[in-house]
């Protein structure tokens, strides 16, 4: 039997009518990402002996007739700037090359709770900046689709694992597109929830106002059952919210739908291949009764402007803490001078995009710039999730392209990183304003010299607090029901 | 516009040690980024007054009291440390 493509609700079936245990699935991806993730490198930690001991209690609750919950014995992996009790956390960055984490992620804990299976930590760019996974201290992961080019970043391990059949989901984090956009390159659904559905506590902070973990999947059905465990207020994140558990909403009514589709977001210089497949993407809708809207979000073009103050002057805050005196990576090579510790062991510690983004943050709140950049920046912002307050008055979801092209080549962006920044124009604005979007598979676009079919996400953007609503809207495309 | 004046003392601020090379490349490259941030003047933020917050943040507290649960050993947490003497952070000297 091919154990490997299986959503989360097969795989529950399948263990609880004994068609393979718990051991058996877990031993199959081992042994298929011990074979195959050399070509790919989703992984930076294969956790072959956490997920072995994971598999067999969930085995033995099978035996003796007890209950399992949803993700028991589903086999998934972490993005590696999660904390997983007594495993390597690396966030991908030489200053924490062996860093391990002391407790659980509060997501790690609800996962562990329900019997998940923990195959191993994923690739990302160091401390999750970055569009492409190249910026990982450990080297590039590679997409599954076409293995010249890249897998999206931050999360481009997480979304290359899933794609590749190397765990049935994986767990991301998403601070200005790093769960979306991955996951639009390599084809599979990532959401990125509310600020505050899912609480933060254990992962490595990046920009605290902007950070949210969220599921990638195969299927939205997949992401929606991820995300029920992972979600609700957690005592140690005070930004976490508690979200109705069981949603009072009435059943929704395709023809009383009605989806924003906002001019500021298909220039006119666009990739026609991109704009060609969200268009038809939308066409689906309407043609099952959705009601189309244009709408505008007039700020939107100081999104990415905004996004890359605010974002990087957090950082050079979060980033303080590595210091060469708590833990991770320390340049002893100083003589008697203190200051020089930190001035070393950050200098070799921290690698080339994560120090340009210190250096831009610290430049943001120096004296004498701060009201210009960073103050500004604030209130830009304010009006950008005023735009879109605005626009949910009119409509109940607003469906837009993820990314502005398909997957790029290794190497074609990483020597500039203006043009890398620009690749997530279209995802950074939902950060900004909190809100929760879903990126999910819309088609494929053939690339005319290699042949391959490259896979093209299109995101649905909800209120705050309606992922039912984005995930039950996506179900429809992906369920092929409309 | 940044000079190489200014990626020294950010970088100095930052506590970031840079080597000529990469001072050199910082200036061209923050230069970029910030040539590029500078659309943001453009924006009329007149109407956004000090008290107009992006996140409906509110206070929250809680007791002040020990969590066993959450408590881990001292041994634990200095063992990840790259330097310690007798259950202390081992540190340069701070005064000479």
């Amino acid at each position: 039997m091919e154990l490997l493509n299986f959503t989360i609700s097969r795989i529950h079936q399948g263990l609880i009518k004994k068609e393979f245990s718990a051991f058996e699935l877990c031993q199959a991806y081992l042994k298929r990402i011990e074979k195959e993730d050399k070509n790919i490198s989703a992984f930076l930690t294969i956790t072959e002996e956490l997920a072995l001991s994971q598999a067999k209690e969930v085995d033995k609750m099978i035996f003796s007739k007890k209950e399992i919950p949803f993700l028991a014995g589903v086999p998934l992996a972490i993005k590696d700037n999660i904390l997983v009790k007594d495993i390597k956390c690396t966030a991908a960055s030489k200053i924490l090359e062996n860093y391990v984490a002391p407790y659980d992620a509060t997501v790690v804990k609800k996962i562990k709770e329900q019997g998940g299976v923990i195959l191993g930590k994923t690739n990302l760019d160091e401390f999750a900046m970055g569009s492409s996974t190249e910026n990982s201290a450990f080297g590039p992961t590679k997409n599954p689709y076409d293995l010249q080019r890249v897998p999206g970043g931050s999360s481009g391990g997480s979304a290359a694992a899933v794609a590749a059949n190397f765990s049935v989901y994986a767990l991301g984090s998403d601070t200005g597109g790093s769960i979306r956009q991955p996951a639009s390159f390599c084809g599979v659904v990532g959401l990125k929830p509310t600020y505050g559905s899912v609480s933060r506590y254990g992962l490595i902070a990046f920009a605290s106002s902007l950070d949210q973990i969220g599921p990638i999947t195969k299927t939205v059905d997949d992401a929606k059952i991820v995300f029920d465990v992972i979600k609700g207020k957690d005592p140690l994140d005070s930004t976490s919210f508690e979200v109705s558990l069981e949603s009072e909403r009435r059943k929704m009514v395709l023809e009383e739908l009605i989806i924003g589709v906002p001019k500021e977001y298909f220039l006119k210089d666009m990739d026609e291949r991109v704009e060609k497949i969200i268009r038809m993407v939308i066409k689906r809708y309407e043609e099952a009764g959705v009601k189309i809207q244009e709408i505008s979000l007039p700020h939107t073009e100081y999104a990415l402007s905004c996004y890359y103050i605010i974002a990087p002057s957090e950082a050079s805050a979060n980033l303080a803490r590595y210091d060469g005196i708590k833990y991770g990576y320390s340049e002893d090579d100083s003589g008697n001078d203190l200051l020089a510790v930190y001035f070393n062991s950050r200098g070799k510690g921290f690698g080339p995009e994560v120090k340009r983004r210190i250096m831009l943050g610290t430049y943001s709140l120096s004296s004498g710039y701060y009201d210009a950049y960073y103050l500004r920046a604030q209130k830009v912002r304010t009006l950008i999730k005023k735009d879109f307050q605005k626009a949910f008055q009119q409509v109940d979801a607003i469906i837009t392209p993820v990314t502005p092209t398909p997957a790029f080549k290794l190497g074609e962006k990483i020597t500039d990183p203006l043009t890398m920044y620009l690749s997530d124009i279209f995802t950074v604005a939902v950060n900004l304003a909190g809100l929760p979007a879903l990126s999910m598979p819309a088609g494929q676009i053939k690339d005319e010299i290699s042949g391959l079919g490259l896979p093209l996400g299109f995101q649905i953007i909800g209120k705050p607090f309606s992922e039912d609503e984005i995930l039950e809207i996506g179900s429809l495309f992906n369920n092929g029901l409309i | 516009m940044i000079n190489k004046q200014e990626v020294k003392k950010i970088a100095k601020l930052a506590r970031l040690e840079l080597t000529d090379k990469e001072v050199e490349k910082m200036e061209g490259e923050l230069s970029k980024v910030l040539d590029y941030i500078d659309k943001l003047k453009e924006v009329d933020i007149e109407e956004i007054g000090q008290k107009d917050r992006f996140l409906n943040l509110e206070n929250v507290f809680r007791e002040d009291e020990v969590k066993n649960d959450l408590m881990m050993k001292n041994e634990e947490l200095l063992s990840l440390s790259p330097e310690e003497e007798q259950g202390y952070l081992k540190v340069k000297s701070v005064l000479r």
